[in-house]
C-alpha cells in the first residue's frame, strides 16, 4: 500500500510549485511535478513592436531579468538576420556571466545548502578546530580563527535572540543531516561571506545594464551604453577597471570556497551521488558568442543521448537546423488545449488555457512538455558540464577535474564521471560551471578593453522590419540552462511568441507519450526517512534550482503563503 | 550601488521602493507609483527610486544600511479593494512574516539577508493598496490607477516630515 505526500509550495524557490510522491516502502516509487500559476506573457506581446518584447519578458520573472531580455533581443535579431556590434556582444556577454556568476552562489549557499547544512549543530562547534579545518581545504584569507569565533558568536546572538527563523525552513536535526559541528559552521561562516560576495556581481551587472535589478541597455541590434575613454557619463576605462576588481574578488570566493564546499557537501554525502539521476538525455545550447554573426562560442552546446559523451550532436551556431528542428512542446498533461493532439513546434505554439483540476493520469500542470526530437531531456549546469567534457573544453575540463580529485581525496576513496549523474552531481555541475564562467568573466573583459583600444566604439546596428513574415529564435544558456524566444513577426509586430525555459524543460509533466519530466524521474527511488519532512525531496529538487515563475505564472495569491506537507 | 553619488555615511539615506509584476495588472501600482514619483519631482541626492519588480536578492547592495526604506506594493490585508494603507512600527516584521503581498518570495528573503549583515534599514514604512485584479495586462484596473496619486502623495509626506527636500517638477506634471 502505497503513501501519498504533497508538497505544495516548494519553498525557497522563485514561483509556485507543487511535487507529489507516492512512497512504497520507504521510496518514491512515482511522482508528479505541478506547475501552479499560469504564464500568459505570450499573450500580452501579440501585436506589439518586436522592439518592445525584452523590456516586458524580462518582467516575467523576479530572478532571471537579464536572461529574458537577451534571449528576446537575440530572437529578434534572428529573425532580421541581423549581426550586432563585437562591443555589444561582449557587453552582453560580461552582463550574461556576472548575472550567471551571482545566481550560482545565491543558489548554492541562499537556497539550497541549509538542506545538508544544519545551522543549530553548527552551534555545538569548536571555533578553532574550524578553522583549522577550513584551512586546510582552502587558502581563503576568511578561514581564520578570527573570523570563525566572530561567526560563532554571531550564530549564538541570532538564535539567543529567537531569530533562528532568518535561516527559513531548515529542517533542523533531521536524521538525514550528517555534517560535523565544525563542517556545519564553516558552512554557516561562508553563507555569511557569501551575502557579502554576491553583491560584487550584482554591481557588475547593475554598471553595464545602466540599472538594477532590470536593465536598461538591451535593444534589437546591440547595446545602448555609448563607449568613450573621456567622458564621466558614459562606460569609461575607470569603470571598467572597477569591474575588473570585482571580478578578480568573485574569482577569489568561487574558486576558493565554493568549489571546495560542494565538494565537500559530495564527500560527506556520498550516498547522495547515487541519488536523484532520472533523465540522462542532456540538453545545453552554445554561448557566449565571440563574432558578430553568432557562429563562434566561447561555450559549446549539444545534445548527448542517454548519457553518452562519445555520441554527442553539437549545436554550433545561432542559425543551427538540428536546435531548431527538434524542439516541440505537449500539452497533453497540461492545461492548455491545442487546436489538434500532438506536440507542437514553437513557431505554431498555442496558449489557449484549459484548467481541469489535479488529475493523475490526465492534466496536472500550468506548464507544457517540451522534448527534443521527441525526447525528454535535462538541461542546467549538468548538461552544460557534460556538453563541454564532451566537447573537449578545457576549462570545463580542468574544473570538473578538480572537483572530482577534491571529492575523492576528501571521501578517501575514488569518485569517477559517474557520480555526476545525481542530485549532488548537479550541484558539483552549477560550482564547475562557475568556475569556468568567472574565468570567461575576465576574458570577455579583456576583449571588451582590446576591441576599444583599436578604436571600435560601434554599440549599436539599427534593426529594419521587412513587409511581411519572418520569424527567428534566440536561444542563450542561463544558468538554469537551455532558454529559447521564438518569434514570428508580421509587417513589423509580434504574430506569435513562445518562451520555452529552462524549469519547463527540467520541472514539466508527463510528455505525448506520457514518460514523466526530469523532476519526476530523478525522484524515482529516492529513500525518504520521514514522510511527514520529506528532506529528501527538496535535495533533489533544489539541486534543479526551480524558478517557476519564468516557467508559468501566477494566479493564486493569499493561499501561496502556507507551507503545507500532506501526508495521506 | 550603495553609495552612487560617493557622499559618505553622514548623509541620511533613503530609498523609496515600489515592488510588483508590471505585467499583472493592479500588481504594478507600486512600481507606477515610483514612476510617478520620479516624473513629480526631483529627489535629492540621497533619496534613491527604485523599481524593483520582483527581484530579490539583486536588491541587497542598494537596500543595505540605509535611514530610511518606504516600500510601495500591493497588499492583502483583508479590506475592501482599492483600500490605501500604511503600515509601520510594530506591524512591519507581522507583516513581512505573514507575506500579505502575493509576491514576497524575494523581499522578506533581502531583508533576512540584511539582517544577518547587520545592515538593515533603521526604519521601514510599508504603503499599500489592496488590488482588485492580479489578471495578467499591462493596464491597472482604473479604480486602482487613481489610487496612484494618493500613494505619492503619502511618499512624499513621508520624506518631507523625515527632512528629505523635494523639489516639485511642475513642467512635467502634465
Amino acid at each position: 500500500m502505497s503513501q501519498r505526500i504533497t508538497i505544495d509550495p516548494i519553498t525557497r524557490i522563485e514561483g509556485h510549485l507543487r511535487i507529489d510522491v507516492d512512497i512504497d516502502g520507504g521510496k518514491v516509487n512515482k511522482a508528479w511535478s505541478s506547475g501552479q500559476m499560469w504564464r500568459g506573457v505570450e499573450l500580452i506581446l501579440l501585436g506589439r513592436d518586436p522592439r518592445d518584447a525584452w523590456a516586458i519578458t524580462q518582467r516575467i520573472c523576479g530572478v532571471c531579468t537579464t536572461v529574458h531580455a537577451i534571449t528576446s533581443v537575440r530572437a529578434v535579431e534572428n529573425a532580421l538576420k541581423m549581426e550586432i556590434p563585437l562591443n555589444a556582444q561582449y557587453i552582453r556577454n560580461l552582463i550574461i556571466l556576472a548575472h550567471s556568476v551571482h545566481d550560482s552562489i545565491v543558489h548554492f549557499y541562499h537556497l539550497s545548502a541549509l538542506d545538508w547544512v544544519d545551522v543549530t549543530s553548527a552551534l555545538k562547534a569548536d571555533p578553532d578546530k574550524t578553522a583549522i579545518l577550513g584551512e586546510s581545504l582552502s587558502s581563503w584569507h576568511l578561514n581564520s580563527k578570527h573570523e570563525m569565533r566572530r561567526v560563532h558568536e554571531r550564530l549564538k546572538h541570532f538564535v539567543n535572540g529567537g531569530q533562528l527563523g532568518i535561516f527559513t525552513n531548515g529542517y533542523w536535526g533531521h536524521p538525514a543531516m550528517k555534517l560535523s559541528p565544525e563542517v556545519n559552521l564553516l558552512a554557516v561562516a561562508h553563507y555569511l561571506q557569501a551575502l557579502e560576495v554576491q553583491r560584487k556581481a550584482n554591481k557588475i551587472v547593475s554598471i553595464l545594464g545602466s540599472k538594477t535589478p532590470h536593465i536598461q541597455n538591451v535593444a534589437v541590434g546591440g547595446v545602448a551604453n555609448p563607449l568613450a575613454t573621456d567622458s564621466q557619463a558614459v562606460l569609461t576605462v575607470e569603470r571598467l577597471m572597477a569591474i575588473k576588481g570585482w571580478i578578480d574578488e568573485l574569482a577569489d570566493f568561487v574558486k576558493n570556497v565554493y568549489l571546495i564546499d560542494v565538494a565537500a557537501v559530495g564527500a560527506f554525502y556520498p550516498e547522495w551521488t547515487a541519488i536523484g539521476k532520472g533523465i540522462t538525455n542532456y540538453l545545453s545550447v552554445p554561448d557566449i558568442p565571440l563574432d558578430t554573426k553568432g557562429t563562434q562560442f566561447a561555450f559549446p552546446g549539444g545534445f548527448i543521448e542517454g548519457g553518452d559523451l562519445a555520441k554527442r550532436k553539437p549545436i554550433t551556431s545561432f542559425n543551427d537546423e538540428y536546435w531548431i528542428k527538434g524542439v516541440e512542446e505537449s500539452v497533453k498533461h497540461s492545461w492548455y488545449n491545442y487546436d489538434k493532439a500532438g506536440a507542437l513546434h514553437p513557431y505554431k505554439g498555442e496558449t489557449t488555457p484549459n484548467y481541469t483540476h489535479f488529475k493523475d493520469d490526465a492534466k496536472y500542470s500550468w506548464m507544457k512538455s517540451p522534448t527534443f526530437y521527441g525526447k525528454v531531456a535535462q538541461v542546467g549546469p549538468l548538461a552544460r558540464v557534460l556538453n563541454g567534457l564532451a566537447a573537449g573544453h578545457e576549462a570545463t575540463t580542468q574544473y570538473a577535474t578538480a572537483t572530482l580529485d577534491t571529492v575523492s581525496a576528501l571521501a578517501k576513496t575514488k569518485i569517477g564521471l559517474d557520480a555526476m549523474h545525481s542530485t549532488i552531481g548537479r550541484h558539483a555541475a552549477r560550482a564547475i560551471s562557475c568556475c569556468v564562467n568567472v574565468d570567461l568573466l575576465a576574458d570577455q573583459w579583456t576583449a571588451l578593453l582590446t576591441n576599444m583600444g583599436k578604436g571600435d566604439l560601434a554599440t549599436f546596428n539599427k534593426p529594419v522590419f521587412p513587409k511581411g513574415e519572418v520569424m527567428g529564435v534566440g536561444f542563450h544558456e542561463a544558468p538554469r540552462g537551455a532558454l529559447s524566444h521564438w518569434v514570428v513577426i508580421d509587417n513589423g509586430k509580434i504574430k506569435n511568441y513562445q518562451c520555452v525555459v529552462p524549469s519547463t524543460w527540467n520541472a514539466c509533466p508527463r510528455n505525448e507519450k506520457d514518460e514523466p519530466g526530469p523532476y519526476e524521474a530523478s525522484l524515482l527511488n529516492t529513500p525518504i526517512a520521514d514522510p511527514e519532512k520529506p528532506l529528501e525531496v527538496l535535495r533533489t529538487i533544489h539541486s534543479f534550482d526551480p524558478c517557476i515563475a519564468c516557467a508559468i505564472h501566477l494566479t493564486d495569491t493569499v493561499s501561496g503563503t502556507a507551507i503545507s506537507v500532506k501526508a495521506v | 550601488m550603495a553609495d552612487p553619488f560617493h557622499l559618505g555615511s553622514h548623509f541620511m539615506r533613503a530609498v523609496v521602493l515600489g515592488i510588483g509584476n508590471t505585467i499583472l495588472t493592479d500588481e504594478a501600482a507600486g512600481v507606477r507609483a515610483v514612476e510617478a514619483l520620479e516624473l513629480a519631482f526631483k529627489m535629492p541626492a540621497e533619496v534613491q527610486l527604485i523599481d524593483g519588480g520582483t527581484s530579490g536578492m539583486e536588491m541587497i547592495e542598494d537596500l543595505s544600511n540605509l535611514d530610511f526604506l518606504i516600500v510601495i506594493d500591493v497588499v492583502k490585508t483583508g479590506a475592501a479593494a482599492g483600500t490605501v494603507v500604511k503600515i509601520a512600527g510594530d506591524q512591519i516584521p507581522v507583516f513581512f512574516r505573514s507575506k500579505l503581498s502575493p509576491h514576497q518570495i524575494g523581499l522578506p528573503d533581502v531583508l533576512a539577508s540584511l539582517e544577518l549583515l547587520d545592515t538593515m534599514p533603521k526604519e521601514i514604512v510599508v504603503l499599500g493598496v489592496e488590488p482588485i485584479s492580479l489578471e495578467l495586462g499591462m493596464e491597472m484596473t482604473p479604480a486602482i490607477a487613481e489610487t496612484i496619486p494618493q500613494l505619492v502623495e503619502m511618499a512624499v509626506a513621508e520624506l518631507v516630515s523625515r527632512g528629505y527636500a523635494l523639489e516639485p517638477l511642475t513642467a512635467q506634471v502634465a
